[in-house]
């Protein structure tokens, strides 16, 4: 079965989109959406109501901190995304608020784990931003392969002989096979944010019969996204960010 | 612990026989196809040694080889058929090459230059067309090579290998230097396991080997006899075989150069040098002795030394192109001449490594009154190849880049491919007539032909149409002005 595994989406409907029409000429059987549906973006109620629908034929969709920061405000979050944060608490609804209430942390469908940050305390939301986060994070999953979103680029990191963890930087569209003889961490991407400087949004999937991954970068109309950005009122820095790849 | 089978075992349909091979990389056996899924040549089936006594990197190996070996196509490599999906049970199936081993030939070395000529292209053809699959070797060396009837070699054993587009699984393993100790690299032994010049390096080895019977660096048994291979050079091969010619020496010792930027560039130019020794130029490499030999091999311990890590040039590692650019010398007043040689200018000055092919496809020579065959052919050779110098000169291209080739053919559009397929040509550049000329159709035919039966990227280059230009802007167009326009008449070729 062919896993699309989408994370960090942030709102953002026309990368979202993007990213589905895609999966589904890829011959996708089934989603994981790994968190953080709504921030930054202007398409809160739009997101939220795909992932809902999603949801609810049976995707795996997970809590990330951008959600769980719906029902309580963090004081972590720098300015911008705390204006783009207050804007989605007003436009929701009170059942897709209590749809990103409920929403777990983790999943877990041997051999595969899925969690939005790190498996390490998932609601502390640590990055994985090295093979020592990743390998701290494998050994709490305790499976072979291990999904995650939250830091915004793909990056797939794997267990060696030594205890460690190698890391990689994989090219969009080319099939990696993931054996199940090692243990495997990979970092989705962003949907509606990424941050490489390349606007593209990411995805990958994972197929768990042939054991292959694939990242994905899939060109959208990322202007259309800021420009909804500019219009909703949000801040101008969220709209570059988006139309920037950063 | 994964379970290890043996002779008489069946798995996943295939039924196992004899055992050909046993050693540091795992098992071979010969194995029957399961019924009704026969492929229609011979298979055997690799298993890596697991269990107590077995090396754990046979295990990586193993793991590196299922993920890179069924990516690979073409007569170079062994065919896989099935890969076992159960980790517990690993295992591969995969043609069976049938040849003469590489380390058979090398017992018997020192060779003749022309067969060290011919045997070393043969590899090379096989590394150059694992590099284009973005694959790394990292491990050739005799045991590694089988040559097949027709003189082709297929290599083997892509455990220590590199693939551009997938994690390196060993590059997480320091304690291990990849490559056996004659063959490995200088930037091997400092854990760069990135740069396609490795295996150039290896090719020098083995070269070295056919001609002379002995390995340049001998077979260390430790690290820091390996290390030696940063600085010493190698004793040059004619003193070792006194039938080696200077211009194979240059090549040989051109792939040991321990810094890499200096090394010959890639594969594709090894081949291309071994089958053009007449084009080698020779360099310090010809005549390295007494002073000259110990102030390099100083130079070279002194930066091994203090560097560390030999610097390498990913740029260049990245691309060293073999362009071919066909000339038509039979119209050397052509105006397409000046397009080509801009265009020719523009592609190689992309690109910090190169080696330019310069190709006249002539038609078969036609006897005057009295004159003897050998007297014309020769006499239009010459003549064309001096256009073919004259057409590159302002160019100013280094004569080791730089190869000309005047060939007589009656079918100048095959006699370019095939020149392009032996000699890894990545890019053809070639002039084509402007839409309205029928005067030239032969040129038309000939970048038309090309461009379809191409392997590689075809440049075609047309002289732009002034006249039409200057017709739409005027509302007419005074002949003389746009004949005068014409670059061709301006800069004769």
């Amino acid at each position: 079965m062919r896993v699309a595994l989408l994370s960090d989406i942030h709102a953002n409907l026309e990368a979202f989109e993007a990213c589905l029409a895609h999966a589904a000429t890829r011959g996708v059987d089934g989603y994981a959406l790994l968190g953080d549906f709504v921030g930054y973006g202007a398409d809160a109620v739009a997101v939220v109501e795909t992932v809902m629908r999603m949801a609810a034929e049976g995707a795996i969709a997970l809590k990330g901190n951008h959600d769980a920061a719906i029902e309580r405000s963090e004081s972590y979050f720098n300015e911008p995304a705390r204006a783009a944060l207050d804007w989605a608490r007003e436009t929701l609804d009170a059942g897709q608020q209590r749809f990103l209430a409920q929403l777990p942390l983790i999943a877990e469908r041997p051999p595969a784990f899925f969690v939005h940050a790190s498996a390490v305390a998932p609601q502390r939301w640590d990055y994985i931003d090295s093979p020592r986060a990743a390998r701290r994070c494998v050994d709490a999953a305790g499976q072979t392969h291990t999904f995650c979103g939250h830091v915004h680029e793909q990056c797939l990191y794997f267990g060696t002989r030594n205890g460690r963890m190698g890391e990689f930087r994989p090219q969009s569209g080319n099939p990696i096979p993931v054996r199940a003889s090692r243990q495997w961490l990979a970092a989705v991407g962003s949907v509606g944010q990424p941050r490489d400087r390349n606007p593209a949004a990411a995805y990958a999937m994972f197929d768990d019969r042939r054991l292959e991954i694939t990242f994905f970068r899939v060109p959208y109309d990322h202007h259309a996204a800021a420009d909804k950005i500019r219009r909703a009122g949000l801040p101008a820095s969220l709209a570059y960010r988006v139309e920037a790849g950063i | 612990m994964p379970t290890l089978f043996g002779p008489g075992d069946s798995i996943d349909g295939f039924t196992i026989g004899d055992r050909l091979h046993a050693g540091g990389n795992g098992y071979i056996y010969r194995v029957a196809p399961p019924a009704g899924n026969d492929p229609a040549f011979p298979l055997v089936m690799k298993i890596p040694g697991v269990g107590p006594g077995e090396p754990t990197l046979g295990v990586v190996s193993f793991e590196i080889e299922q993920m890179i070996l069924p990516q690979l196509t073409g007569v170079h490599v062994p065919r896989v058929v099935a890969v076992g999906s159960d980790p517990m049970r690993p295992y591969l199936v995969m043609e069976e090459i049938v040849g003469d081993g590489l380390a058979s030939m090398i017992a018997r070395a020192p060779l003749p230059p022309s067969e060290v000529a011919r045997i070393g292209a043969a590899l090379a053809d096989a590394v150059q067309s694992v590099h284009r699959q973005n694959v790394i070797h990292l491990d050739l060396k005799p045991e590694n090579f089988i040559l097949r009837a027709d003189g082709s070699a297929v290599l083997l054993d892509f455990g220590f290998s590199r693939h551009a587009l997938y994690p390196d699984l060993l590059a997480e393993e320091k304690e291990f230097a990849a490559g056996s100790a004659a063959y490995v690299s200088p930037e091997q032994l400092q854990s760069n396991r990135t740069d396609l010049r490795s295996d150039v390096f290896a090719l020098g080895v083995l070269l070295y080997e056919l001609a002379t019977g002995e390995p340049p660096f001998g077979e260390p048994a430790t690290y820091a006899g390996m290390r030696d291979r940063l600085w010493r050079l190698p004793v040059p091969p004619r003193k070792r075989a006194g039938a080696i010619s200077q211009k194979l020496q240059e090549v040989i010792l051109r792939c040991l150069e321990a810094d890499v930027d200096r090394r010959t560039p890639s594969a594709a130019h090894v081949a291309f040098d071994l089958r053009h020794l007449d084009q080698v130029q020779l360099t310090h490499n010809a005549d390295l002795r007494g002073g000259a030999r110990l102030r390099r091999q100083a130079r070279n311990w002194w930066r091994a030394r203090r560097g560390g890590l030999l610097p390498t040039n990913p740029a260049a590692n990245a691309r060293a192109p073999v362009i071919l650019v066909a000339v038509d010398t039979e119209h050397p007043d052509d105006g397409r001449h000046p397009e080509l040689q801009r265009a020719a200018r523009a592609i190689i000055a992309l690109n910090a490594e190169f080696r330019l092919m310069l190709v006249s496809a002539i038609r078969a020579a036609s006897l005057g009154e009295g004159e003897r065959i050998e007297d014309s052919a020769s006499g239009k050779h010459l003549e064309h190849r001096f256009r073919l110098r004259t057409w590159i000169e302002p160019l100013r291209v280094s004569p080791s880049r730089l190869s000309l080739h005047v060939v007589e053919s009656a079918h100048p559009a095959a006699t370019i491919l095939d020149l392009a397929t032996s000699n890894h040509v990545d890019l053809i550049v070639i002039g084509a007539p402007d839409p309205g000329d029928r005067a030239l159709a032969w040129w038309r035919s000939v970048a038309a032909e090309v461009t379809a039966g191409a392997h590689c990227s075809v440049h075609v280059v047309r002289v732009p149409e002034r006249g039409k230009l200057w017709e739409a802007a005027e509302g007419g167009s005074p002949a003389g002005a746009s004949a005068a326009d014409t670059p061709g008449q301006q800069r004769p070729a």
